[in-house]
């Protein structure tokens, strides 16, 4: 399965997505560990809700930073957390 | 001393609240004196710990023992630590766990469960041989999936079950397991007095070692193994938690604060109780959290150690329960002078004069009989370091 703009996503059952402070960072939790989110796997993980489209998700990202041309970059960081069961297609 | 480095926050702590249980572990790394600690916390100290470490950093919330179970406000606990935004992972032998709670413990927000799934030698036998633990096992499994949580089963094992890990994998995934973490006894407290009996050979390791890695083979990302070898068969020791306190804080039933679990039987360290100190103080400005940060406490040859900042020089509990220094190296390390006393202990695995001898269950009345036979001092030498020496000296006996 190839992970395509149309499409939706939301973060797995096993884990929860969350903003820490002390961290300056979004934290992917899941049982007896921790995943540190940079900053722009952050921006994507937190908008993967279960409602919107990889194509909203990206337009948030670019409005957000002001930017264009982020779809692909999204495109392969999904993938990529599919591929390691952080999420999972809706 | 170390130099106070610039120390991170905990993101992880471990709740040990409560020393009761009603299973004997053979294996078990509770303090040997636990029966002499003092009181419990309070409710009302657990939610103040929570807030106190939640506002540190720590983000991973284990709920630990003993039995967990066994604290009838596990549920007032858990709805507490996920309101603060805890991740919350309730370590349990199972036992205790009706519906009525294990539905009360979801609505509170509990995360994750993790499962034991052999408990004693006795037990283990019982589990393999009997339909009334493998029944009780099961209901508890079946409320697992019921309540929507991940299966996650943790065995351990030792020379008497070691042999089994094939029939273990197969009731597993007949459970519906999705991870199984088949972790090797370390050899601390109980189970260093029980050491020499269970400890399995090297051929026991790798046999099973290799039935773990075709079962993984056959299940695939279906079921997740995780096969944890022990330190005593190895040639270089692993970090003290990740590091002597870099992100594990451990609070304990009577609110001593450590940074592993067994670190209070080291001697002359003083650890701070949460009925007297915060969090923050134990973790940032304790002498005791302190005493092994970094590297400038060592001797060698870790202190001209090329590998000095991959392991730490290995764990402080080992060096002292061995060699008598705390600041030795971990004699797992074959670059350690006390190295030959791990590679005989493996060698002499499995011989009768070893096997002859009868295991020590965990249980209040024999952790009571130890402490009477550690103050009277007549333990061994390698004995008498299991105790913690705060607690023998307020039971009147020497250090």
């Amino acid at each position: 399965m190839s992970v395509a703009a149309d499409q939706v996503y939301t973060v797995a059952r096993l884990f929860r997505l969350q903003w820490e402070p002390a961290q300056n960072a979004w934290v992917l939790l899941y049982p007896e560990g921790m995943v540190q989110l940079n900053q722009s796997a952050g921006e994507i993980m937190k908008r993967l809700d279960g409602t919107r489209t990889l194509a909203d998700v990206t337009a948030g990202c670019e409005a957000d930073f002001a930017t264009t041309g982020l779809l692909d970059d999204v495109l392969g960081f999904v993938a990529g957390a599919v591929e390691q069961g952080w999420v999972r297609r809706v | 001393m170390s130099e106070r480095r610039d120390v991170g926050p905990p993101l992880w702590l471990l709740a040990e609240l409560t020393y009761r249980c009603p299973l004997h572990c053979v294996f078990c790394y509770n303090p040997v004196d636990y029966a002499g600690q003092g009181a419990e916390l309070s409710t009302d100290d657990w939610k103040r710990v929570l807030r106190e470490g939640r506002a540190l950093g720590a983000a991973q919330l284990g709920l630990s023992g003993g039995e967990p179970l066994l604290r009838d406000d596990l549920e007032a606990i858990v709805r507490e630590a996920r309101q603060l935004g805890y991740y919350i992972n309730l370590l349990t032998s199972g036992v205790g766990l009706t519906e009525t709670r294990i539905a009360a413990l979801r609505d509170a927000g509990l995360d994750h469960i993790q499962l034991s799934f052999q408990d004693s030698t006795r037990e283990m036998n019982d589990f393999l041989s009997s339909t009334r633990t493998f029944d009780l096992k099961n209901r508890v499994a079946q409320l697992i999936k019921q309540y929507d949580y991940p299966m996650v089963l943790n065995c351990v094992l030792h020379r008497y079950n070691i042999d089994h890990v094939q029939q273990i994998l197969e009731m597993a995934e007949a459970m519906g397991a999705e991870y199984v973490e088949l972790a090797n006894t370390q050899y601390y407290s109980w189970a260093y007095l029980n050491r020499e009996q269970l400890m399995p050979t090297r051929e026991q390791v790798e046999r099973a070692e290799a039935v773990t890695d075709a079962y993984r083979e056959k299940v695939k990302a279906r079921m997740r193994l995780f096969f944890v070898p022990p330190d005593y068969h190895g040639s270089r020791p692993k970090k003290c938690t990740n590091g002597w306190g870099q992100v594990f804080m451990t609070v304990r039933a009577d609110g001593s604060v450590l940074p592993c679990h067994t670190a209070g039987m080291l001697p002359g360290l003083e650890f701070p109780n949460v009925r007297e100190h915060s969090l923050a103080w134990a973790w940032y400005d304790s002498p005791g959290f302190n005493r092994f940060r970094g590297t400038a406490w060592m001797k060698e040859p870790c202190r001209s150690c090329p590998e000095q900042e991959k392991d730490l020089g290995g764990c402080r509990c080992q060096a002292w329960m061995m060699t008598g220094d705390a600041e030795a190296a971990d004699p797992v390390c074959d670059r350690s002078p006390h190295h030959a006393q791990v590679t005989d202990m493996v060698a002499a695995a499995g011989t009768p004069a070893v096997i002859e001898r009868p295991v020590v269950f965990r249980t209040d009345r024999t952790s009571r009989a130890l402490i009477d036979e550690r103050v009277a001092g007549t333990p061994t030498a390698d004995r008498a370091r299991l105790f913690e020496p705060a607690l023998i000296a307020d039971c009147g006996g020497e250090r």
